[in-house]
């Protein structure tokens, strides 16, 4: 399996590492993983960096990830590239907005390496 | 981990008790189950607090001592969990996906309740005086042999 690139989105700096770690648990080998704190601070790392998967919360300070997938549409390296939210928040309308939005999938914390699998390979192609 | 129509016939402390449950289990690695208060009082060197506003409306609070809270962090982390903020971020990230699975398991994904971010206190020598006034519970848990207290508490 081809290892990926991925943008990891979460104020939380222990929780961009849980899901890190949850990604080799799922058996998806990392490239290279680059992290943001915000929204502002992913699309600032999306102009500098190619990436294949993009991983997002979604409650965060100075730019929230609702509005992060709303302007990652609009930057060109990160066109086409799968954006899966994973978040506490549970309710149909954060999952509506997200997927309106352009996400792709929505993982809810806590999750299992299983649900990670599940949710993220077939947006890479794959099968879980 | 969605609503499940069975939550409507447990008891709020029967539903808080399995968020923690299943938290611990998927994030932690660990079965636990609630213990008798009595026999093991729990100490409160970190306290993670997240407050829930909407329905429901409260805080919900987990404290342990900083050994079991060094443990949370390097059961996520690994052994490089070991600076005091990692700690707390960890701790703090556990008491948030507590909160999130309880409003889930309460008020359904179709209820609007918003979580406060995390907040983490260190160090015990402190008073907790919330202005909720409701219903409060609170469940205790054994993590690797040591007291966790989760405490929930509801304004009406």
């Amino acid at each position: 399996m081809d290892k990926i690139r991925a943008l990891i989105v979460d104020d939380s700096s222990v929780m961009r590492k849980i899901v890190e770690r949850s990604l080799h648990q799922a058996g998806i080998e990392l490239e290279k993983v680059v992290e943001a704190s915000n929204g502002a601070e992913a699309l600032a790392a999306l102009r500098e960096n190619v990436v294949d998967l993009i991983l997002c919360d979604i409650n965060m300070p100075v730019m929230d990830g609702l509005e992060f997938v709303r302007q990652a549409a609009t930057v060109e390296t990160a066109k086409g590239v799968p954006i899966i939210m994973i978040t506490t928040e549970a309710s149909e309308s954060h999952v509506v907005q997200a997927l309106s939005a352009g996400a792709r999938g929505y993982i809810r914390k806590p999750f299992t390496p299983d649900q990670v699998k599940e949710h993220i390979l077939p947006v890479l192609g794959r099968k879980p | 981990m969605s609503t499940d129509t069975s939550f409507a016939t447990r008891s709020q402390e029967e539903i808080l008790e399995l968020a923690v449950e299943e938290v611990f289990e998927i994030m932690l690695g660990c079965r636990v189950k609630p213990i008798a208060q009595c026999e093991h009082k729990p100490n409160t060197e970190f306290t993670a607090m997240v407050g829930m506003a909407g329905s429901p409306c409260g805080i919900l609070t987990v404290c342990c001592d900083a050994k079991t809270a060094r443990q949370v962090a390097k059961c996520r982390l690994g052994d490089t969990a070991d600076s005091e903020e990692q700690v707390a971020e960890a701790l703090g990230e556990i008491c948030n996906m507590i909160a999130g699975n309880l409003k889930n398991k309460l008020a359904g994904t179709d209820e609007q309740c918003m979580l406060s971010v995390p907040t983490v206190i260190s160090g015990g020598e402190y008073s907790f005086h919330s202005l909720a006034e409701g219903d409060s519970m609170e469940t205790v848990l054994l993590f690797e042999g040591a007291p966790v207290a989760v405490r929930l508490q509801l304004q009406s």
